[in-house]
């Protein structure tokens, strides 16, 4: 005699499988709901937890004038490519403001396999916090440090050397005049610097002017114009906000863009997509939710009887539609569980897939408080569609079962 | 023990039903013979608890019904009526040992596993533990229901239509299982029925006590 626990969970359990067709169904449409919620609250929630990360400390970005979304994206993120260049010397002009505390150069045009080559200071590794994993930083031009996430895919070790590509795609043509030594290999930061090879300034000008210049001449009057892409800036104080951007804009042939400001502009005209996501998954939910419904409303139609006899053995009004609560609420824990699990693979899906394009990176698994939603979604739902059944069963009168012959 | 005195209940907007008044002693039996319609069912819920009388009185075991309230209606049922009901309303989504565990869970008394072996033992259908009602005859059927009746020793055994859609044989052995088995606990047995077949099954027995139910009259 094989014995079940005998409490409410437990026959409620029992009651919700006997009917396997429904059951799963609904534990299907309710999953597929809470994952699309779980999935849009990992993804807005890596992103801008990303974006935080490399915005950080950077109050404002100068370069050659364009679109001032495309100078961010570049020149923060390394997702687009850059404005144009600006001249070196109007660069080392702004280093004499008085507004202005600390400036990034960052110098890009070649890449390796893909990741940007870019060309900086020491400063811009120091801004991030970034460690060494192993080696040291560059002592001299054509030395390289390497990301960490560069270092897994490529393989490259400390001591191994390599070519440059011109253009930031890859598939340009090889600068195989100037190669790269890896000097130092960085340590996770979980930031942009992840997914750059970075190298001194004079690399970048080196490796062009080597492949340009015919003889020494040549060479000082390359010497003479030379650029970087452009600059990352933070300013002494706030205020600066206020008048720096101005002065650039109007007064040099540069531009400045503000990365807070970009940001909030990019995620408005994203956060059209995800309320569309969002709207999507209350359909489901709301789908699911009426299904629900269905399947226990018509529970208590055909357990109508069993109910009343239920009532008859002794059972109290309250516990035969508990009862039936529970059944609901199984279905929510059930797929609160399964949804999130669906919802964080779909994200780590989404994660490898982003880092085989070396884009903006997202962490594999992340619980941000946000998720507490899910349950308290799924639960809600669950509750909302028993709550007109599991009246119904709690009217269930034990009269009518003597009457039904 | 049942004893009604001028045991009456009124529907809303409806008739006026009376009972004729009767004793059953405690491990006696009690036929309520009449027609469908004709207030069996009204009786058994009186005798149950589940609906309070208008006028006079039933007193179920020590009981009186009119004292009696809703919420402790639940628990005095639990302990003291056995219930059969014409169809027997196995749970089909539980084993017949699920079934028995759902009736103690019902009644709000801890699960007691001696108990429910000994209710199948009782009934000779402790094999069949681990089936579900749709894998048993309607014999086993019928025993297994009897066996969740008497699961919490009630003092009462009710009893609606047991016969109804059984050949002769297979009427005459469940009411000989039903006077067998509230004989082994004790308990009163009341069988309400329009079967002409109980009455001539029971015509022998000493101490019967029968009352024909009519509508309006008494």
């Amino acid at each position: 005699m094989k014995t079940i626990a005998s409490n409410t969970v437990a026959f409620a359990w029992r009651y919700l499988w006997s009917r396997p067709l429904a059951a799963a169904l609904n534990l299907l449409l309710l999953t597929l709901g809470l994952a699309s919620i779980t999935f849009l609250l990992l993804v807005s929630h890596q992103i801008s937890q990303a974006f935080d990360r490399d915005v950080a400390g950077i109050d404002v970005v100068v370069g050659a004038k364009g679109s001032p979304m495309q100078l961010i994206l570049s020149g923060v993120f390394h997702l687009d490519v850059p404005t144009g260049n600006v001249p070196l010397a109007a660069v080392k002009a702004l280093e004499a403001d008085p507004r202005v505390a600390k400036i990034i150069p960052i110098s890009l045009g070649d890449s390796f396999r893909g990741y940007r080559i870019v060309g900086t200071t020491p400063e811009y590794i120091r801004h991030y916090d970034a460690q060494l994993a192993q080696g040291t930083l560059w002592a001299k031009p054509m030395q390289a440090v390497v990301g960490a996430q560069v270092a897994r895919q490529t393989g490259m070790k400390v001591g191994d050397s390599f070519v440059g590509t011109h253009g930031l795609a890859g598939g340009g043509e090889e600068h195989k005049l100037s190669p790269y030594v890896v000097s130092g290999i960085l340590a996770d930061s979980h930031t942009v610097l992840d997914r750059l090879v970075l190298t001194a300034t004079e690399s970048v000008w080196q490796v062009h002017e080597t492949d340009t210049a015919l003889d020494d001449d040549d060479r000082k009057v390359l010497e003479e114009d030379r650029e970087i892409t452009l600059a990352l800036i933070q300013y002494k104080s706030p205020l600066a906000a206020v008048t720096f951007p101005r002065y650039i804009n109007s007064s040099t042939e540069m531009q400045a863009a503000a990365p807070a400001l970009e940001i909030t502009r990019l995620l408005s005209m994203v956060g059209v997509g995800t309320d569309v996501l969002r709207a999507l998954a209350g359909v489901l939910l709301l789908t699911a939710g009426l299904s629900v419904f269905i399947a226990l409303w018509g529970a208590v139609r055909e357990r109508r009887a069993d109910l009343a006899l239920l009532r008859m053995l002794g059972a109290p009004p309250a516990k035969v539609a508990g009862l039936l609560l529970c059944e609901a609420l199984w279905l929510a824990l059930l797929a609160t569980v399964l949804g999130v699990l669906a919802g964080q693979g779909l994200t780590a899906l989404l994660a490898w897939a982003l880092q085989l394009e070396k884009s903006v990176l997202i962490g594999a698994l992340s619980w941000p408080v946000e998720l507490v939603s899910v349950p308290v979604l799924a639960f809600g739902v669950a509750l909302a569609s028993a709550l007109l059944p599991a009246w119904e069963a709690y009217r269930v009168s034990v009269f009518e079962l003597l009457q039904s012959r | 023990m049942i004893s009604t005195r001028q045991l009456a209940y009124r529907y809303v907007n409806g008739p006026q039903l009376r009972f004729a008044d009767v004793d059953a002693p405690q491990g006696g039996t009690l036929l309520l013979r009449g027609a469908s319609g004709s207030g069996k069912s009204t009786w058994l819920a009186l005798a149950a608890g589940l609906l309070a009388p208008s006028e006079g009185d039933i007193t179920v075991a020590g009981q009186s019904i009119k004292a009696l309230g809703a919420r402790a209606g639940d628990a005095w049922r639990a302990s003291a009526i056995g219930f059969l009901p014409q169809k027997l309303h196995l749970s089909a989504a539980l084993t017949v040992h699920g079934n028995l565990a759902m009736a103690q869970w019902a009644a709000g008394h801890a699960a007691d596993e001696g108990r429910i072996a000994e209710a199948l033992d009782a009934l000779d259908v402790r094999a069949l533990a681990d089936r579900k009602p749709s894998q048993l005859s309607g014999g086993q059927a019928q025993r297994v229901a009897l066996a969740r009746a008497v699961l919490l020793k009630p003092r009462v055994i009710l009893a609606d239509e047991p016969t109804a859609s059984l050949d002769d044989d297979a009427a005459a052995a469940s009411l000989a299982l039903l006077q067998a088995t509230a004989d082994q606990e004790r308990a009163t047995l009341v069988i309400a029925t329009h079967d002409a077949r109980v009455a001539e099954f029971f015509k022998d027995k000493k101490g019967l006590q029968s009352i024909q139910i009519m509508v309006g009259k008494l």
